[in-house]
């Protein structure tokens, strides 16, 4: 058996399964060995699911062997760990949860499986994916595969940490304000956030209900396409999903950039970019003009606004989507409660950590009588002053893009304490979110050993175009294949 | 100092949250620099703005009216601290 | 109650929706299961689960709309009320707060000195029940049944119009009958699909400004609406004669001791920071929607009342009570249309016997062991002279006893009136033979001993003589 197995992508690995070259429990003992060996360093599991994952592996090579299979069949992956999965803790990186197994699967986890899917396990995560570092998680932080001093970002950490470092080929994740792209980004990988509606939030523990949106984090464009082609589609069981159609993304892949009309937001390059980063970033565009695209200056005249207008939003609707967490139904519940309010008060208080009760407190301020007209409806009403800038921006390009991150991977421990200058981390990513726009990052470089990503973002349902756009990067840079020297 | 000790105490109840005594200090900093933070919200030029509340200008869809789900309390309940012949029990509350 | 107060009511009615499956979820609305058993993941506001709207709820709404004469919004808005109770598992109740799916509605009562009067709805929206807290037999602790979350209510809401606790109780019927004949709720109170909440104020008689309101909650009957109003009242003038004020509070009614008496509230402050719900959509209703459920509306009570007088020339408060429920108006429908009796004759039999039977065994007009053809055949053999009104009780009392229709029950006891003109002759012969006194006073002019005559032939004649023929030959015999 080849012992480079980790090394392949996806799409790689599909062909040697489909060919024979290896079975897929080989695969699937090959990666949790790997696991084994990597993860007390990286901590990017919060539960490995191994006999699962070779009880399933063994049912996708039966089923190959009788000839009836999905498009994923005997392909490992993890997932988040904010996604509920049936018969295994589903944590989201919370003491709340600690001990919570759900009594049903997600819509992203289904969909995956029943494309034959073999799932590792579940992955570290800022707690109810409140963060950009992977700090916030009540399972400690994650490390960055290429410094294991610095972060892999947040709050899809694990996942990117474990697709980088060659534990899993492909991770599910979410992003709310740039929760798949910022790792991806800070971890050499690519992560596809689709538009909002286009995959199913049923069964994702809400954070913010109008801004998540699940994706993919993988180490290659043609892999996300694969992933998004079975993840993506209309639920019944989510009122905000959309039965728009599901193109092949594959597909899509292919055709030139010709003619493709790139923005570049002249902000994007403004103060806060790191210079190295600014400097990968250009390269990178200019590599796409090499290829016949057309670079244009867009304007985004509310971009400074978006960072705040998110932590009116996210918290605010955080404030009420964490109120279903009070000891009664599941979850932690502190011991002895004098009456109801000690048990609602100790119960959270205990059952949730500093930065999400923070933002519990922030979202409950700012819908608070006094306060609702000056911070939630006025967010609101900046939010559609954001969106509108895209609009009108997407009148003239296909695609805009520019940095994922203002730097690269930073120090464990360098941000913590201050939450503006870690919710600044967000700032290039968040306005996809906020107008529910497709977005991705790719790799583009390195500065200091550390990867730096390309943001790309699409209007509606534009998936087809970045992934196009990032593929035919990837071709001609191989940033992406680029591997941290440990995980080799 | 954007808020108070009384506000955040205020915002804590509201949010049924017992924040430690340790934590009371550093929240109430966090928060005041949160909310100076998206204080400048307050520049931004709104009026006719309407307000978005959803990514996508789309219209709910309608369920039939069906009952789809069998009872499955036990299996449910397994996740519930604490349970008595299927009621979940909380301390008492007097109307 | 002095008069130099007048009282000012609004009251909040919630009807439960008669939906088979919950307002976002796919679990059963069914009353009366085991505790939890019909609480699904997302009624229980599981990690993950989203709601889906019931397009029942939709319907019932925009129908319960059209017959107030309201405005249907073409676009309406689901908010979350955020508050931490037990019976509440989300934290929030989804509900709808700025943009109801239901506005400007009114509806007509009749006041004290029997006039019509406007009452103005304010608007009507949808949105979730809560479950049940059970505090007996558990010691410290209570417990929580969420069967009933997530159960689909309209809440219909009233403007200030209502003056007196009778004003508000006919309003609160007035509603009850209209979602009954809506068929969008079964109005039972017991269950407690069918219970409202009331504001209530009190101001010096000729002030403008409203008085101080308190809210009284959760009164599920209409003797229960009335009674804590009127102890409100009473009590907010006394308190404001002997100089106090009125706090804006929430009350409970406590019916066994017949006060209100006022809620700890349920949070210091009340601070529900109502915000649009991120996981619901705008509800948008276009005109061929609103069309289609127009072409469904039944005929409404105030319509039906209407044409019973027209059609039937009954009177106005017999029209009344036989529109008052759909059920009862088309009982009676149909009893008219299969006899040959009067119209006037079925709606006496109806309201006095046969709603009597029914309010002393506790049954509603549909599960009446008389049916409206049964009831028909009996007013037939009144009509047809086969027994007298008064055999027709006896009769009608078989029947409802199950001893089958009116012929065989007649035929069985021999109860076919005697309207053999010798044989009663012969019967009045001996009563006047037998009572010679009376017979001279009545031809001294004593004439309302006549009364006496018939009775004793129908006594003899066991209640069966034809009684117009006992009169006619009682007077000729007499005179």
């Amino acid at each position: 058996m080849s012992q480079d197995l980790h090394a392949q992508t996806l799409t790689q690995l599909a062909v040697g399964l489909e060919r024979g070259d290896f079975s897929s429990v080989e695969l699937t003992e090959a990666l949790l060995d790997r696991v084994a060996a990597h993860d007390q360093s990286l901590n990017a599991f919060v539960t490995v699911t191994a006999d699962a994952a070779r009880a399933a592996a063994k049912r996708a090579d039966a089923a190959r062997a009788a000839g009836d299979i999905g498009v994923l069949n005997g392909l490992p992956l993890v997932h988040k760990d904010i996604f509920c999965t049936k018969s295994v803790l589903t944590t989201c990186g919370s003491r709340m949860l600690e001990n919570f197994v759900s009594p049903y699967d997600a819509t992203v986890v289904e969909r995956l499986a029943n494309a034959g899917a073999v799932v590792l396990g579940k992955t570290n995560m800022d707690e109810f994916a409140m963060g950009s570092s992977n700090e916030t998680s009540y399972f400690g932080p994650v490390r960055n595969p290429w410094n294991p001093d610095c972060s892999p970002g947040g709050s899809s950490g694990g996942s990117a940490a474990a697709v980088a470092a060659r534990l899993a080929p492909a991770a599910t994740g979410t992003d709310t304000g740039g929760s798949i792209r910022q790792p991806a980004a800070l971890t050499g990988t690519v992560g596809l956030k689709p538009t909002y509606g286009r995959v199913s939030r049923y069964g994702m523990i809400a954070f913010a209900s109008s801004l998540d949106q699940a994706g993919v984090i993988t180490r290659s464009s043609e892999d996300a396409a694969l992933l998004l082609g079975v993840m993506a589609g209309f639920d019944e069981r989510d009122s905000t999903s959309i039965d728009h159609p599901v193109p092949d993304y594959t597909a899509a892949l292919s055709g030139s950039l010709k003619g493709l009309r790139v923005g570049v937001v002249r902000q994007h390059f403004d103060e806060g970019l790191d210079e190295q980063c600014a400097a990968a970033v250009r390269e990178s565009l200019a590599v796409l003009e090499s290829q016949g695209a057309i670079l244009t200056d867009v304007d985004l005249p509310n971009l400074d606004l978006s960072v705040p207008t998110y932590y009116v939003v996210a918290p605010a609707e955080c404030s009420s989507n964490l109120s279903r967490f009070d000891g009664v139904r599941y979850g932690h519940r502190a011991k002895d409660p004098d009456d109801l309010f000690d048990l609602y008060c100790r119960s959270r208080g205990e059952g949730f950590g500093a930065e999400v009760k923070r933002r519990i407190m922030t979202g409950t301020y700012v819908l608070s009588a006094g306060y609702y007209d000056a911070y939630y409806l006025k967010a609101q009403q900046v939010r559609q002053l954001i969106a509108e800038d895209f609009r009108t921006a997407f009148a003239d390009v296909d695609v805009i893009a520019g940095p994922t991150s203002p730097t690269p991977a930073f120090k464990l421990g360098d941000k913590i304490d201050d939450p503006i200058t870690m919710y600044l981390n967000d700032i290039y990513t968040i306005g996809a979110n906020l107008a529910g726009l497709p977005g991705m990052s790719t790799p583009c470089g390195f500065v200091d050993g550390l990867p730096v990503g390309l943001h790309l973002v699409g209007p509606h349902w534009g998936e087809e175009t970045i992934l196009r756009c990032a593929h035919h990067y990837e071709q001609l840079s191989n940033w992406h294949q680029a591997c941290p020297e440990d995980y080799e | 100092m954007s808020l108070d000790k009384d506000q955040v105490q205020r915002i804590a109840v509201l949010a049924r949250l017992r924040l430690a005594d340790d934590e009371f200090g550093e929240t109430v900093d966090k928060l005041s620099r949160i909310v100076d933070f998206v204080d400048q919200l307050g520049q931004a030029a709104t009026d006719n703005v309407v307000p978005m509340a959803h990514p996508l200008d789309e219209a709910q869809r309608l369920r039939v009216d069906e009952v789809t789900e069998s009872d499955s309390r036990d299996a449910i309940q397994e996740n519930a601290p604490l349970v008595e012949n299927g009621l979940y029990l909380v301390p008492k509350v007097i109307e | 109650m002095s008069s130099s107060w007048e009282v000012v009511i609004g009251l909040e009615v919630h009807a439960q929706l008669a939906t088979r499956s919950k307002i976002f979820s796919g679990a059963s609305t069914a009353y009366g299961a085991e505790p939890n058993t019909q609480a699904c993941l997302v009624d229980l506001g599981y990690p993950g689960v989203l709601p889906v709207l019931n397009e029942e709820v939709v319907r019932m709404a925009t129908k319960f709309g059209l017959a107030v004469n309201a405005t249907i919004a073409r676009r309406s808005v689901f908010a979350r009320k955020n508050y931490f109770y037990p019976d509440l598992p989300k934290g929030y109740q989804i509900s709808q707060y700025e943009l109801p799916i239901v506005e400007h509605g009114e509806l007509f009562i009749i006041d004290a000195d029997g006039n019509d009067k406007r009452i103005g709805i304010t608007r009507a929206h949808l949105e979730e029940d809560a479950g049940k807290s059970i505090h007996e037999g558990l010691a410290k602790s209570s417990g929580i049944d969420l069967n009933r979350a997530g159960t689909p209510l309209l809440e219909i809401v009233s403007e200030p119009d209502l003056r007196s606790a009778k004003e508000a109780v006919a309003y609160m019927r007035k509603i009850h009958a209209l979602v009954r004949y809506l068929g969008i709720s079964d109005g039972n109170m017991q269950e407690g699909s069918f219970r409202c909440d009331a504001n209530v104020s009190v101001r010096p008689r000729g002030q403008e400004e409203l008085g101080t309101r308190s809210e009284l909650k959760n009164l599920n009957s209409f003797r229960f609406v009335e009674k804590a109003i009127n102890f409100e009242i009473e009590r907010q003038i006394e308190l404001i004669e002997d100089g106090g004020e009125v706090v804006q509070e929430t009350r409970l009614y406590d019916s066994d001791k017949d006060e209100t008496r006022s809620m700890r509230s349920k949070e210091e402050a009340n601070d529900y920071r109502y915000f649009p719900d991120p996981d619901l959509l705008p509800v948008e209703i276009d005109a061929a929607f609103v069309d289609a459920v127009r072409e469904t509306l039944p005929e409404l009570p105030d319509a039906k009342q209407q044409r019973f007088i027209k059609e039937y020339g009954l009177r106005v408060d017999d029209a009344d009570i036989l529109t008052n429920s759909r059920a009862l108006a088309d009982y009676f429908e149909a009893v008219v249309a299969a006899t040959q009796g009067k119209t006037q004759g079925v709606a006496n039999f109806v309201i006095g016997d046969l709603l009597g039977a029914l309010n002393r065994d506790g049954f509603d007009i549909e599960q009446s062991p008389v049916t409206a053809s049964d009831l028909a055949g009996l007013l037939d053999r009144i009509k047809d002279n086969t027994i007298s009104g008064k055999i027709a009780k006896e009769v009608f009392d078989a029947m409802w006893a199950g001893e089958g229709t009116a012929d065989d029950i007649i035929e069985a006891r021999g109860l076919r009136q005697i309207t053999d003109s010798s044989a009663i002759e012969s019967v009045i012969d001996q009563v006047i033979a037998a009572n010679p006194g009376q017979v001279a006073e009545y031809k001294a002019g004593k004439d309302k001993l006549i009364g006496f005559f018939v009775g004793q032939v129908m006594k003899e004649t066991g209640g069966k003589a034809n009684p117009g023929q006992v009169n006619k030959i009682l007077k000729e015999k007499l005179s």
